[in-house]
């Protein structure tokens, strides 16, 4: 219903642009100077046309379902039921007047019911007369004001501005979005366990915390010693700093060879290369390193005495590490690239070889920009996620033997939202108080680093 | 004196070379994971796009499937087929007892009974005749004949029978066993038995979630792009849209997912598991990368194009739709392409909204619930059955070809009709 009014309404924008184009050729015609080109009547009238039915349209998605629910739940109104009972009532008589409804219909539900289809038949009517009647009005409205001395594509234009305007706020409001959905959460965790508590607490088992019904859920004793994220956070560091041992040596040497020695022929091959190992999706990396590096690492270990879980900390932080190295090697090249010759050819005249201009020249004035990118690299390794939930433990152990399993943050979101959730329970809010976490972390870790970049960028250019 | 300076040019010479060598070996390393990376997914994943077949002679007796003279087309649909599959796979051992004519039913899917009747549809004037019948091998034996099961473990520890083993050998050595191109893998959807698994559902998921976020994504970044570059004011606030959006660039993928969940699933109500929510949640996560990828190849469009325009009087809009935009567009579209990309091999925060439930149907909309395949190679990849490993694999190399393919798009679109200033 919906798509064939929309097809419709744009249907008659299109019209409306070709009756404002038409009508710009007629006043040509007169011999009067138009002020602006004949399209620009044609999109004015569209323009008249689509802002009344987006405002109509918005307006009815808003207020339709709050005013069909109040007008259902008048009929309850002064029989003593409680605010829940009368969502659930609302709930099942529309569940009932889809067809999706299995449980035990009773004659009340079944008339409301027919109420909301009824109700809804005359919003949807109502909307379709509405909104016609609006789009016709405001197009003649506007048909009639053209004239040869009208403007036309000035408010066109700002229109346009407009619209542009509002698209680059979709960054801001994704932003938005994310500590919206972030923040309510974890207040609400933050008021069974003390934050304190979260912060310091040593012992990590969400399993414990399991509800059975809602007057348990606020015995804040149930919870005492169930919620402490140490464990996690030092598994999360633990694992990205096995990680960065990987890819710190391996990118930063490489990202350097590919700037200073490689011939071209060699750059040209070697790089869209290694940067294939940044396009593997992470999944990927999490089956190898669950397949194939665990039992590897298991077997050597047990070969040497050494007693290796299968999902160690290393199979999880090495392969991480493998995944970071173009990251490193490819923004420390370009750093590289950008210390201007000047310096590399002061350092040539006074018989420096090229290693020894790398590392005390070069090297220190690129060092801004490979912290910055040693940084983003970081950031990455706290938020992976999909390598650690396949080969790492999920069990979350405070340890910092590498041959031992644990768990990071990311982890631990996965384990809890994986499956049905239910919101109100604390163990899913202490998800969102985790993802709330990692995201402040890695935002203050993505500003420094950007801004370090930054800075690094403009000193050389 | 001057041996002593020889001695420390010599030892200036040398660290020069290790220093090169370390670089060199740096490199040689990385290339190295990604051989055997590629490699080991190769070598495990090539044998699932093969299939083991048990050729088995079937009775059709039409007593045993309760048909009277002469059936309809109904009939035949409605017939009783069990009774023949079980009593045609029970004849592969004339001497079989009760469990072993149990052991032999499980040599094959249990999808035989279908496979049988499928045989009939076909050909109705089977009735009282005997056919060899093609049966999808249970995903044990398939192993066995790959050879990537074991089979010297002892019996108790494996889980196909020495019984079974034996049976099996003969119709090997009978030519009743037969491996041809899995082209169920394409086109079935996921199941819990490895041999009848497919990745039909997750891929099309796969595609609706693209689709959602290509429809989303683009205009939104494009728009956004033309704005901050061609008539954003320099002020606080679009450096603050400018921070926001470097910042959502690397802000990790699992947070989106909670958005998601939070937001759509939790206060719009759009349906779960479903591509939409998929493909909004993935939109959010491309987006920067669109703008970012929008900007750069609307700032590398020379003024000179917009300063002619301008002085032909054409408005700064006019200017900007007619000119600017469409020369930037090839740079826009690769940076699209390659964020794509990026959006198809997300699996977090998929998960995070409930595409990992188990769907055994094919989504005809992007408002079915489905998975999508990186998220089917996760769930695959937990499952224990032996199986699903080059199943997992295989997944992999679709995955992976569909990456390359859109990355190589990426590279042409720019290569080819990408202007080169200057």
């Amino acid at each position: 219903m919906n798509l064939i009014l929309f097809t419709f309404i744009v249907l008659l924008g299109f019209t409306s642009y070709y009756f404002g184009r038409k009508k710009a050729y007629t006043i040509q015609s007169t011999k009067k100077r138009l002020t602006a080109l004949p399209q620009f009547y044609g999109y004015y009238l569209a323009i008249w046309c689509a802002i009344p039915a987006f405002i109509i349209f918005s307006l009815w998605a808003i207020f339709e379902p709050t005013i069909v629910k109040l007008l259902i739940l008048s009929d309850y109104s002064n029989q003593g039921y409680l605010d829940d009972e009368l969502n659930l009532l609302y709930e099942k008589s529309k569940a009932l007047s889809r067809g999706q409804f299995t449980g035990e219909i009773t004659p009340f539900i079944e008339a409301s019911a027919e109420k909301y289809l009824s109700l809804r038949s005359i919003a949807q009517s109502s909307k379709v007369v509405i909104v016609l009647s609006a789009i016709i009005a405001s197009v003649a409205y506007a048909y009639k004001r053209i004239s040869s001395n009208s403007r036309t594509r000035e408010p066109v234009e700002k229109f346009l501005n407009a619209v542009l305007f509002t698209a680059s706020l979709a960054a801001i409001l994704t932003t938005v979005g994310i500590v919206f959905s972030l923040i309510f959460q974890t207040i609400d965790f933050f008021k069974v366990i003390p934050l304190f508590d979260f912060v310091f607490g040593t012992h990590w088992y969400p399993a414990k915390a399991f509800v059975r019904d809602s007057s348990e859920a606020l015995d804040p004793t149930m919870y005492s010693d169930t919620f402490g994220a140490v464990p996690i956070f030092a598994g999360t560091f633990f694992i990205a700093f096995i990680a960065m041992c990987v890819a710190i040596p391996i990118g930063l040497m490489s990202g350097i060879y590919l700037a200073e020695y490689a011939s071209t022929k060699v750059r040209q091959y070697a790089k869209p290369l290694i940067e294939i190992l940044a396009g593997i999706p992470t999944v990927v990396y999490g089956f190898f390193a669950a397949l194939t590096v665990g039992p590897f690492l298991k077997e050597l270990g047990t070969s040497m005495g050494l007693e290796v879980s299968a999902e160690s900390a290393l199979a999880a932080g090495g392969v991480m590490g493998i995944m970071i190295i173009p990251f490193i090697s490819s923004l420390s090249d370009d750093v590289i690239t950008s210390v201007p010759q000047s310096l590399r050819d002061g350092s040539y005249a006074i018989g420096a070889t090229k290693s020894e201009t790398i590392k005390r020249v070069i090297f220190p004035a690129a060092l801004p920009g490979i912290v910055g990118s040693i940084l983003l690299g970081v950031s990455r390794a706290i938020g992976e996620t999909m390598i650690v939930v396949m080969a790492s433990g999920l069990a979350a152990n405070l340890t910092l033997n590498p041959l031992e399993s644990t768990s990071t943050i990311t982890a631990q979101i996965v384990v809890i939202l994986i499956g049905d959730q239910a919101f109100g329970d604390p163990k899913t809010q202490a998800a969102f108080a985790l993802g709330m976490s990692l995201f402040l972390v890695t935002l203050c870790l993505n500003i420094v680093a950007l801004r370090v970049v930054k800075k690094y960028r403009e000193k050389y250019e | 004196m001057n041996k002593n300076k020889e001695q420390l040019l010599n030892k200036r010479y040398k660290a020069e070379q290790r220093f090169r060598l370390y670089g060199l070996s740096a490199i040689f390393m990385a290339l190295l994971f990604l051989t055997i990376f590629i490699f080991k997914i190769f070598s495990t994943g090539y044998s699932a796009f093969q299939k083991t077949w048990l050729i088995v002679p079937v009775t059709f007796d039409a007593e045993l499937m309760m048909l009277d003279q002469n059936p309809s087309k109904e009939d035949l649909q409605d017939a009783d087929y069990y009774d023949i599959a079980l009593k045609s796979m029970a004849d592969l051992d004339p001497n079989a007892n009760e469990d072993q004519e149990n052991e032999l039913k499980r040599m094959v899917s249990y999808f035989f009974e279908k496979e049988i009747k499928n045989e009939l549809l076909n050909d109705p004037n089977l009735i009282g005749k005997t056919k060899e019948v093609y049966l999808t091998a249970s995903d044990d034996l398939d192993q066995v004949f790959k050879g990537n099961y074991p089979r010297d473990l002892p019996e108790d520890q494996r889980r196909v029978s020495d019984y079974q083993l034996k049976i099996f050998d003969q119709l090997v050595t009978n030519g009743k066993v037969e491996s041809k191109f899995n082209i169920s893998f394409f086109t079935n959807a996921d199941s819990r038995e490895a041999e009848l698994a497919g990745i039909a559902s997750s891929f099309m998921g796969s595609i609706f979630s693209i689709l959602v976020c290509l429809m989303i994504a683009f205009p939104v970044a494009v728009l956004a792009a033309i704005y901050l570059e061609e008539f954003a004011p320099k002020n606080r606030f679009t450096d603050f849209i400018e921070v926001n959006i470097n910042n959502l660039a690397a802000v990790p993928s699992i947070v989106f997912g909670l958005l998601g969940l939070g937001v759509l699933l939790a206060i719009f109500h759009l349906p779960r598991s479903t591509p939409l929510v998929g493909g909004i949640t993935l939109s959010l996560m491309t987006l920067p990368t669109i703008i970012i990828a929008a900007r750069a190849s609307l700032k590398a469009v020379p003024p000179s194009i917009r300063e002619a325009a301008l002085a032909m009087g054409a408005s700064r809009m006019q200017t900007t739709m007619h000119h600017t935009v469409p020369l930037s567009m090839p740079g826009t579209l690769s940076g699209t392409i390659i964020g794509l990309a990026q959006a198809l091999g997300e699996t977090a925060p998929l998960i995070l909204i409930g595409m990992v439930a188990f769907v055994n149907t094919i989504p005809g909309s992007p408002m079915d619930p489905a998975a999508s395949l990186p998220v089917q190679i996760y769930i695959w990849a937990e499952s224990a059955e032996r199986g699903f490993v080059e199943k997992v694999s295989a997944c992999i190399m679709v995955l992976l070809g569909f990456l390359i393919i859109m990355n190589l798009f990426a590279q042409i679109i720019r290569h080819k009709f990408e202007k080169k200033w200057s």
